[in-house]
C-alpha cells in the first residue's frame, strides 16, 4: 500500500483545486480519508482542515471513517427499483448475514445503496469499489449474480442507434485515434475559420445545450469570448447524473475523441488553454477511455502546446467527481474542482463572466460539445438541416424501463414520442401507464400525449421538457407511489442543504411520499405547497426541479394522496 | 453604465446607486422584508429564502438580500406566491428545529400565519447538546444551518477554520473536523460564531448554566465536564 | 422537548473591553448581578462585532469569590491580613503617607499609575500625587512595554502614539509586522490585518524568530535570530539607499538630518546583516523593496522589540525606515507600536507618568506648570520623578520609603522579580488598590478594594488614541470602590493632616466632572466631552474644539517636532547571550488566554483552557535534551529558576525557549533580568541565557493530569489558516 507521503509526493507546490484529486487517490488506497490524512494533506495544499472534511462529508464516494475492504452500492432509483434492485439488496444482505447499510463482521463487505449509474438500459446495476482499485460499475446484476466475486468485467453493451454523433458507435467497440481521424475539424478551424468564424458557424446551426437547461450553445461562447478576465476555461460536463440518463457515458465510452474535439473547439473559440473534462465518479469505464483518449491525443499533437503550428494551446485535464448529483449544475461543479463543497453559487453574476475560479467559463454538456466537430466541419448549416426550426441537428435520448429496447437514440426532433417507442424502441412492453420524460427532474406523460412532437419547443407547450434526455416508460405494472417514492429519497439525498427549501422540502416530500400508502388528511395541499415552494424560491435548479414529477402527478391523478373516504 | 437604478418596490418608486440589493432598496423605503440567515456583518449567500420577493411577476421568486436592484424592475415583497413560500419554509424549520430560543423566527412564524404542526411526523434534527469546553455550548438541534457560525470562523471575520459542515441536505450540521471537541480542534473561542447566531444553538455556558438554574458558583465549578462525553458514551 | 426559559437581560450595557489595547466595544447583558453573555456592536469601531476570548468569555473575573469585598490591614507577616472599615484603612493609609512626606519629602515616595483604570482614575491620582505627594514619582507599566517605542518616536518625530487608526488596517498595501504576535496579543486587530491580506490582496511581511499565525498569511517571513532586529531593518534601509527608492521629496520637505544618516547606513550591506541576524540577504532586499515600492506601508510592532536593551534603536530604525520612504503622515501608512493594555495609551495620555502632565504636557515647561499650578491652587515640583525601574532600585537604596501601587503588580511584571521582591520588602509603607489579592499586595500594608470596570464610569483610551467610554454595569462587589474615589478620599485626608489651606479639589461628583477638569487642562482633549462619546462612540485625540472630527491619522502635514529627524545607529547588543553555561536564548511574552499578571485572567474560565505555563522549545532542542511534550523541566537563568512543562513545537527557533509571563507557579520574570535600554528605561524582557534540566512533576495542582487532558495547550502550528 502506498504511503501517505507518497500519495502526497506529485501533489507538493499545489493549491486547493487539486483537492478531489488527492482525496480520491486518498479514498482508492486507504478506502477511506482519516484524520492524518486530513492533517497532512492540510499542510500540502494548504487548505484547512475542516474544510477538507467538510469535503469529504460532501460527496457519497468519500468517507471519512474507515469502510470495509469492498463496498457494493445498488442503485435502486425507479428503473433498476422496478428491475428488482431490492431483492438483489435484500438477496446480498441475506447471503453476507447482514443488514442494509452494515458490515461484515469480518470487515470485508458493506452493502449501501447508491443513486442511479447510468446503466439504466441494463437495470439493475451496482457500483463495487474495492480498496486499491478503481470503482467498478456492473449491469445487470441478478439477484443471483456473484458480486462479490471481483473479476469482473462491465458485460453491459448498450443498445445505439444513430446515423450522425452515433455514426458506426454500436456499444462495443470504442474509437481509438486512428479511427477517428486527426481532428479535422480542429485543423479547419486553427487554419481557416478563426475563432469567430468557429462561433459564426455554432450560431448558424442553431444548436441548443444538451444538458437540460436548452441555452442557445453560440451566444454562451459569444459572451464568454467577449468576457474581461483572463485564463478562461472550458468545462466539459459529463457529470451525468440525472437517473435515466446514461447517453453521455454511451458518448464518452464509445467516442471520447469526438467529445474532446469539441471541447478543443470551443477552447479555441473563447480563447482558452485550459479545460476540464468533470466525469462523474460513477462512471469509472468512461473515465479511463476518455484519459486514454487525451493521451493519445497528446502524443499526436492534436492537444497540448502549439496545435497545429499554431498559437493555440490546449490542455485538458479529467476531473472525477465525488459523488453528488448536484455537481451537475455548472456552479456546483465549479466548486468541486475548486476543492469545495458542491455548494450551487448565487447567479448572477453567471459563469460566462464568473466562473471556474472566478473567471469566464463555458461549461458545456457532453453532448453538445459532441455536435461541435460536425457544426465546424461542414457548416452550421449541415447541422441546421435537422430537425425543426427551433430544435435544430440530431438529438440523443436516453430510453429505459418498459420498452423492448432500452438504449441510446438519435433521433431528429420532429418525430413524435410515440415512433420513438414503437419504431425505435422496439414498443412499449405490456400496456403503458406513463412517461416520465426528462429524468426525474421531468414530468409525467400519460399515454394520451404520446403524439407529442419531440422537440424543445412542443414539449414546452405541453409543460414537460427534453431535460437530460431522459425517457423512462412505466407500464400498468409499475406502482406509481413507487415510483415517486424513489424519486423522493433521490432528491432528499442529493440535495446539497444550502438553501432552506430544498433542504427541508426534500426531506418533508420524501416523508410524505414515502406515506403514500396511507396518506394523511392534508398530504396532497402539503405536497402542494412544498412543490411550488422549493419551484418557486430554490436558489438553484436542483430544488427547483425537485418537485417537478410530483407536482405533475398530482395534477394528472387526482386520487394520488387522498385520503379514503375523504373528498380530494 | 448609469450609476443609479430606479425601480418600483410594492408601488413606491425609489432610485439607488447600482448593485444596491431589493433589500436594502426596501429597508430604505421603510418596507421589511423579513430575513433569517441575513446578517449585516456576514457575507450573504440567499440560504434562508425567506426574503424571497416578486419581481416583474418572474417564474422564480428572487432572494431580496443578494439580488441587485434592476432599473425599471417592478418588485412587489409580499403577495400569494411570496407568502406561501415565506409559511412554507417556516412550517418546515418549525418541523425540524427546535425554535423556542429564536424569538425572531417565532415572531415571523405568526406574521405569515405559519402552522407549527403543519407537518406531523416529520423527523427533527436533533443533537445532543455539546457542552466541550469551558466557554460555549453547542445545541445543533436549534440550528437553522444559516451559516453564519462558520462563516465568521472563517473569511468573514476570524480566518481560524475550526467549522464546517458535516453531511448534506437535510442531514447537513455543523461540526469541526472529524466531529472532534473544541479544545482539540484549532478554535481560538473568539465566540464570534456565538455573537451572530440567530437561535439558541450557540449559547455562553453562563447564559446556559443560568437558564438550567445554576447559580454562578456552580457554572464556575462545572469544569470540563463533557470534555470527554464522547469517549465515554463509546466505552459503554 | 421543552426548552428552559430563554434568559432576558436586566439590562445591557455598551462599555470598553477591559483587556488589551484594542478597545473592544461591548455589551454586557446583565441578569441578577450577573454578566451572562457579551456582544460587541457590529455597526462601531473599533471591532465592529469582533471580540476576543477574553473580551468574549473572560469577564467572569468581576463576580469571582476571590474579589476583594473590604479593606484589609496587615496583621502580621506577608500575606496576612484583617478585614476593616474604610474609614480604619483610609485615615491609616493617609496618616502614614503624611508621615513619611513630612518626615523624607513626597519624593521619598513612589507610585504606580494604573494602565487598567480610567483616565479619571489616573488624572486624579497623578493629580493627588503631584499636588499632595508633591513629588512627580508617578509612573506605570507602560515602561514595561513600550518605553523604547515611546522614546524612539519622541526623538525622530517628537510622537509616540499609534499614528493610523485601526479601521484603516483593512487599505492597507504593504505592512510588516515585527516583534508581534498580534493574533495572540491584539487578536481583533489580527482580523483586520488577516482581511487585508485574503480579502484585499495586501503583503503582509513578517519579521519575527517566532512562527507566529501572522506568517501563515505573509507573502515574505524574516526569521531574525533573537535581538538582531536592527540589523535587519538597517540592512532594509541600505538597500532602500541603494537603490534609490526612498522619497526624494518627503526626505526634502519633511525630515532632517538624511546626509549624515545615508553615510551612517554604508556598512550596513544586507550580506552583513545575513551574518549577524541569519536572514538571507536577499530576503532582506524583497522586503525593502516590498515595503519602499508599495503605495501605502505601515509598521506594527509589539513588545517583541520594545523590550530589549536596544528598544530605542529598533524604534528608531523603522521611524528611519518610514521618513526615507514617506511612508508616514497619509491613510494605511505609517508606524504603529500595539499597546499591551486597555487603557496604557490613556494611562500615559492622562499624566502618569513622571515628567508630563496630561498629554505630554512637559512638566519642565514653566508656562505649562503654571497653568496646572493655578488649577490646582498649589505648587508643584519641577523635576521629573522616577521610573518604574529606578523605583525598584530607589526602594533597595532607602531612597524610596512608601509605595503606592494602583492596580498593578509589578511582583509579577518587573524583570529580576526576586531582586525587586528584595527591594519591595526594605519599605517602610506599602498600599495597594486592586480587584484582587496579587503577589504585591501580599506585601502590602493596606489593601484597599477597588471596583472593576465594570463597576465604574469614566473612559478608556485605546491603542490608536480613541476615546471611548466605560460605563458601570454592574453594583460596587462587596464594599469596593472605583480608584478616583479611594484616591480622592485619601487626598481629602491628607490634605487636612497636612493642613494644606487651599485644596486642589478632590470633591468630584461623578467621573464626567473629572474628565471636565482635565480636558480643561489640555487642548488635545478639550474637543473631547462625555455628550459626543456618548453620539459618536468614541473619539480619535488630538480634538482641540467641540467641532474637530478627531485625528484617526497623525502627521499629515508636519511632525509634533517638526522635521522628522534621522537617526544614524551602531549596532552592538549587551543582551545577556547564551554561553555554555546558559546555553538556551529565553524569550517570554503572553499567550492569548492569558493577560499581564494573570489577575483578571486566572480567577476566570479563561483558566480552564490554558490552566500552566508551558515553555516551548524547538524539535531539534526537545531531541537534544531528550524531552517530549508534557515532560516537566527546570529553566535556569543567572536570577533564578522556574519549572514547568514543554511543548516542542517549530514555533520557536532552534536555541531558543519561550515562556509566558502570566503564571505566578513559574513566573518568567525570575529568570529575566534588570538590564534595562539607557534611554527608554525599558527591561530587556525577550533576551535572557537559560539552562534546561529534566526533572520530576512539582507538588502542583493539576501536575498529575496529562498535558494533553489540560486545556488546550496545543501546537498553533499545526493548523493551516
Amino acid at each position: 500500500m502506498d504511503s501517505l507521503a507518497e500519495i502526497l509526493a506529485p501533489y507538493q507546490g499545489r493549491q486547493r483545486d487539486a483537492l478531489l484529486p488527492v482525496l480520491w487517490d486518498m479514498q482508492t488506497a486507504f478506502g477511506h480519508i482519516g484524520p492524518d490524512a486530513v492533517r497532512q494533506i492540510s499542510h500540502t495544499l494548504h487548505v484547512p482542515e475542516a474544510d477538507i472534511y467538510g469535503v469529504i462529508s460532501f460527496y457519497s464516494l468519500f468517507s471519512a471513517a474507515p469502510t470495509t475492504e469492498t463496498v457494493i452500492r445498488v442503485c435502486t432509483d425507479p428503473v433498476c427499483g422496478l428491475a428488482g434492485a431490492d431483492e438483489v439488496v435484500h438477496r446480498l444482505c441475506h447471503r453476507l448475514n447482514i443488514q442494509h447499510d452494515e458490515t461484515t463482521s469480518d470487515g470485508k463487505y458493506a452493502v449501501s445503496h447508491t443513486t442511479c449509474l447510468g446503466l439504466c438500459d441494463h437495470a439493475p446495476a451496482a457500483l463495487i469499489s474495492q480498496r486499491g482499485h478503481e470503482e467498478i460499475a456492473v449491469a445487470p446484476v441478478s439477484p443471483e449474480s456473484d458480486l462479490l466475486e471481483l473479476q469482473i468485467t462491465p458485460p453491459y453493451q448498450s443498445i445505439v442507434r444513430g446515423d450522425i454523433l452515433l455514426r458506426g458507435v454500436d456499444g462495443r467497440h470504442v474509437e481509438s485515434l486512428t479511427d477517428y481521424g486527426n481532428y479535422r475539424a480542429l485543423h479547419h478551424a486553427i487554419t481557416t475559420l478563426g475563432p469567430e468564424g468557429v462561433i459564426g458557424e455554432v450560431e448558424k446551426s442553431g444548436l441548443i445545450g444538451r444538458g437540460g437547461a436548452a441555452f442557445p450553445t453560440a451566444s454562451k461562447w459569444k459572451m464568454t469570448r467577449q468576457a474581461a478576465g483572463q485564463p478562461k476555461y472550458v468545462v466539459c460536463n459529463a457529470d451525468e447524473s440525472e437517473p435515466g440518463t446514461f447517453k453521455d457515458r454511451v458518448l464518452m465510452e464509445a467516442r471520447p475523441h469526438l467529445i474532446l474535439e469539441g471541447v478543443a473547439l470551443c477552447a479555441f473559440a473563447i480563447g482558452a488553454t485550459k479545460a476540464y473534462l468533470f466525469v462523474r465518479g460513477e462512471y469509472p469505464e468512461s473515465t479511463w477511455r476518455l484519459q486514454r483518449a487525451i493521451d493519445e491525443a497528446t502524443h499526436a499533437g492534436l492537444l497540448g502546446e502549439n496545435i497545429f503550428g499554431s498559437d493555440f494551446s490546449l490542455d485538458i485535464e479529467i476531473r472525477r467527481g465525488g459523488g453528488a448529483y448536484i455537481c451537475g449544475e455548472e456552479t456546483a461543479l465549479f466548486e468541486a474542482i475548486e476543492g469545495d463543497r458542491g455548494f450551487p453559487r448565487i447567479k448572477p453574476p453567471y459563469p460566462t463572466t464568473h466562473g471556474l475560479f472566478q473567471r469566464p467559463t463555458v461549461v458545456n454538456n457532453v453532448e453538445t460539445l459532441s455536435t461541435i466537430p460536425g457544426i465546424v466541419e461542414h457548416g452550421g448549416d449541415w447541422f441546421k438541416q435537422w430537425g425543426t426550426e427551433k430544435s435544430t441537428g440530431p438529438k440523443l435520448v436516453s430510453v429505459s424501463g418498459h420498452v423492448h429496447r432500452p438504449g441510446v437514440y438519435e433521433i431528429i426532433p420532429g418525430m413524435t414520442l410515440r415512433q420513438l417507442l414503437e419504431d425505435f424502441c422496439g414498443g412499449v412492453v405490456g400496456n403503458l401507464q406513463t412517461v416520465l420524460m426528462g429524468g426525474a427532474a421531468g414530468t409525467f406523460l400519460t399515454p394520451d400525449q404520446l403524439e407529442v412532437r419531440l422537440t424543445f419547443e412542443d414539449l414546452r407547450a405541453i409543460r414537460s421538457t427534453f431535460g437530460s434526455g431522459a425517457i423512462m416508460v412505466f407500464n400498468e405494472t409499475a406502482d406509481l407511489p413507487d415510483i415517486l417514492r424513489r424519486l423522493g429519497r433521490f432528491f432528499k439525498h442529493e440535495s446539497c442543504g444550502k438553501c432552506f427549501p430544498c433542504q427541508l422540502g426534500t426531506q418533508r416530500q420524501m416523508e410524505i411520499l414515502e406515506r403514500a400508502a396511507a396518506p394523511l388528511a392534508g398530504d396532497r395541499e402539503r405536497l402542494h405547497d412544498i412543490g411550488l415552494t422549493m419551484t418557486e424560491s430554490s436558489l438553484c435548479g436542483l430544488g427547483q426541479t425537485a418537485a417537478s414529477a410530483v407536482l405533475s402527478a398530482l395534477e394528472k391523478w387526482p386520487d394520488l394522496f387522498a385520503v379514503k373516504g375523504q373528498p380530494v | 453604465m448609469s450609476d443609479t437604478v430606479t425601480l418600483t418596490i410594492d408601488d413606491h418608486e425609489i432610485t439607488v446607486p447600482a448593485g444596491t440589493t431589493v433589500l436594502e432598496a426596501a429597508a430604505q423605503l421603510g418596507v421589511e422584508v423579513p430575513v433569517i440567515c441575513y446578517h449585516d456583518a456576514t457575507t450573504s449567500n440567499g440560504l434562508c429564502r425567506v426574503c424571497v420577493v416578486d419581481v416583474n411577476n418572474g417564474r422564480l421568486l428572487q432572494a431580496a438580500c443578494v439580488t441587485a436592484c434592476a432599473n425599471g424592475s417592478k418588485v412587489e415583497t409580499r403577495n400569494e406566491r411570496v407568502e406561501r413560500s415565506r409559511r412554507t419554509i417556516l412550517e418546515m424549520l418549525n418541523s425540524a428545529v427546535d425554535l423556542q430560543h429564536a424569538p425572531a423566527i417565532q415572531t415571523l412564524m405568526s406574521d405569515y400565519d405559519a402552522d407549527p404542526a403543519r407537518f406531523p411526523d416529520a423527523e427533527r434534527r436533533e443533537h445532543a447538546l455539546l457542552d466541550d469546553n469551558p466557554f460555549y455550548v453547542r445545541d445543533y438541534s436549534q440550528c437553522v444551518l444559516c451559516w453564519r457560525c462558520v462563516q465568521v470562523c472563517a473569511e468573514d471575520a476570524q480566518y481560524t477554520f475550526a467549522l464546517t459542515f458535516d453531511g448534506r441536505g437535510f442531514d447537513t450540521h455543523i461540526a469541526t473536523a472529524f466531529d472532534i471537541p473544541m479544545p482539540e480542534s484549532p478554535c481560538v473561542f473568539c465566540g464570534q460564531c456565538v455573537g451572530v447566531c440567530p437561535t439558541g444553538a450557540l449559547k455562553p455556558k453562563i447564559q446556559w448554566g443560568m437558564e438550567q438554574g445554576l447559580t454562578p458558583d456552580e457554572i464556575r465549578q462545572s469544569t470540563r465536564r463533557s470534555r470527554h462525553r464522547r469517549e465515554e458514551a463509546e466505552d459503554g | 422537548m421543552v426548552a428552559a426559559p430563554m434568559l432576558s437581560p436586566d439590562h445591557t450595557v455598551r462599555t470598553t473591553c477591559p483587556y488589551c489595547g484594542v478597545g473592544c466595544q461591548m455589551n454586557l447583558h446583565i441578569k441578577d448581578d450577573v454578566i451572562y453573555r457579551v456582544s460587541a456592536p457590529f455597526d462601531s469601531a473599533p471591532n465592529y462585532g469582533n471580540l476576543c476570548v477574553k473580551g468574549r468569555f473572560g469577564l467572569d473575573f468581576t463576580t469571582h469569590p476571590r474579589r476583594l469585598k473590604t479593606p484589609l490591614i496587615r496583621n502580621g507577616g506577608p500575606g496576612e491580613f484583617r478585614e476593616a472599615t474604610w474609614e480604619e484603612a483610609l485615615t491609616l493609609v493617609a496618616e502614614r503617607l503624611s508621615q513619611i512626606v513630612r518626615e523624607s519629602g513626597g519624593d521619598s515616595i513612589a507610585t504606580y499609575a494604573c494602565a487598567k483604570a480610567t483616565n479619571e482614575d489616573n488624572y486624579v491620582f497623578q493629580k493627588w500625587v503631584r499636588a499632595v505627594l508633591k513629588t512627580n514619582n508617578v509612573d506605570h507599566c507602560a515602561r514595561l512595554c513600550h518605553a523604547g517605542s515611546v522614546t524612539g518616536l519622541q526623538l525622530a518625530i517628537g510622537s509616540s502614539a499609534m499614528s493610523n487608526s485601526i479601521a484603516e488596517m483593512e487599505h492597507l498595501d504593504t505592512f510588516i509586522v515585527t516583534g508581534s504576535n498580534t493574533t495572540e496579543t491584539h487578536p481583533v486587530i489580527s482580523l483586520f490585518l488577516k482581511r487585508a491580506v485574503r480579502q484585499n490582496g495586501a503583503k503582509l511581511i513578517v519579521i519575527d524568530p517566532r512562527q507566529i499565525e501572522l506568517t501563515d498569511f505573509a507573502t515574505l517571513w524574516l526569521r531574525q535570530k533573537p535581538g538582531t532586529d536592527v540589523a535587519v531593518y538597517q540592512a532594509m534601509a541600505h538597500v532602500i539607499v541603494a537603490e534609490k527608492l526612498y522619497n526624494e521629496d518627503f526626505i526634502s520637505r519633511r525630515t532632517e538630518d538624511f546626509n549624515d544618516y545615508i553615510e551612517s547606513l554604508e556598512q550596513f550591506t544586507p550580506e552583513w546583516a545575513e551574518e549577524i541576524s541569519g536572514v538571507p540577504a536577499e530576503q532582506i532586499r524583497q522586503a525593502a523593496r516590498m515595503y519602499a515600492q508599495a503605495d501605502r506601508a505601515a509598521f506594527y510592532w509589539g513588545m517583541g522589540i520594545s523590550q530589549s536593551t536596544h528598544g530605542t534603536d529598533n524604534a528608531l530604525a523603522l521611524t528611519n525606515l518610514a521618513l526615507l520612504t514617506g511612508h508616514i503622515g497619509k491613510p494605511g501608512t505609517g508606524l504603529n507600536p500595539l499597546r499591551g493594555q486597555n487603557n496604557v495609551q490613556g494611562c500615559s495620555d492622562s499624566g502618569g507618568l513622571p515628567n508630563v502632565f496630561t498629554a505630554y504636557q512637559k512638566i519642565t515647561d514653566p508656562a505649562i506648570r503654571g497653568k496646572f499650578e493655578s488649577a490646582w491652587h498649589t505648587s508643584l515640583s519641577p523635576d521629573p520623578g522616577l521610573t518604574v525601574t529606578e523605583m525598584v532600585d530607589g526602594a533597595l537604596l532607602g531612597k524610596i520609603r512608601a509605595m503606592v501601587v494602583m492596580g498593578e503588580n509589578p511582583l509579577m511584571s518587573e524583570p529580576n522579580l526576586a531582586h525587586a521582591r528584595h527591594a519591595m520588602e526594605h519599605l517602610d509603607f506599602t498600599m495597594c488598590i486592586d480587584i484582587f489579592m496579587n503577589e504585591t499586595s501580599e506585601l502590602a500594608d493596606v489593601i484597599l478594594p477597588s471596583a472593576s470596570f465594570a463597576e465604574k464610569d469614566g473612559t478608556f483610551t485605546n491603542s490608536d488614541r480613541r476615546v471611548q467610554r466605560v460605563r458601570q454595569a454592574l453594583p460596587a462587589y462587596g464594599e469596593s470602590r472605583p480608584d478616583w474615589q479611594i484616591v480622592c478620599d485619601i487626598a481629602t485626608r491628607m490634605e487636612k493632616i497636612l493642613e494644606v489651606e487651599h485644596s486642589a479639589g478632590y470633591d468630584y461628583p461623578d467621573a464626567e466632572a473629572i474628565w471636565e477638569e482635565m480636558r480643561f487642562l489640555t487642548p488635545d482633549f478639550y474637543g473631547i466631552t462625555y455628550e459626543r462619546l456618548e453620539h459618536e462612540g468614541g473619539v480619535h485625540w488630538p480634538c482641540p474644539t467641540l467641532d474637530h472630527p478627531g485625528t484617526p491619522y497623525l502627521f499629515e502635514n508636519d511632525f509634533p517636532r517638526g522635521r522628522g529627524k534621522f537617526w544614524a545607529l551602531e549596532y552592538g547588543t549587551d543582551s545577556e547571550l547564551p554561553d555554555a553555561e546558559y546555553p538556551y536564548h529565553l524569550t517570554t511574552g503572553r499567550v492569548l488566554f492569558h493577560w499581564h499578571g494573570g489577575t483578571m485572567t486566572r480567577p476566570s474560565k479563561l483558566n480552564e483552557i490554558f490552566p500552566e505555563p508551558i515553555l516551548e522549545m524547538h524539535p531539534d532542542d526537545a531531541h537534544t535534551l531528550e524531552l517530549v511534550s508534557g515532560d516537566w523541566v527546570e529553566v535556569s537563568s543567572r536570577r533564578g529558576s522556574v519549572v514547568c512543562r514543554v511543548m516542542v513545537t517549530g514555533r520557536s527557533p532552534v536555541g531558543t525557549v519561550f515562556l509566558p509571563f502570566h503564571f505566578v507557579e513559574a513566573a518568567a520574570n525570575l529568570l529575566t533580568l534588570d538590564k534595562i535600554d539607557p534611554r527608554a528605561k525599558i527591561p530587556d524582557f525577550k533576551m535572557a541565557a537559560v539552562r534546561l534540566r529534566k526533572t520530576d512533576a512539582p507538588m502542583r495542582e493539576g501536575a498529575d493530569i496529562a498535558l494533553d487532558e489540560r486545556g488546550t495547550i496545543k501546537d498553533p502550528t499545526t493548523y493551516v489558516h
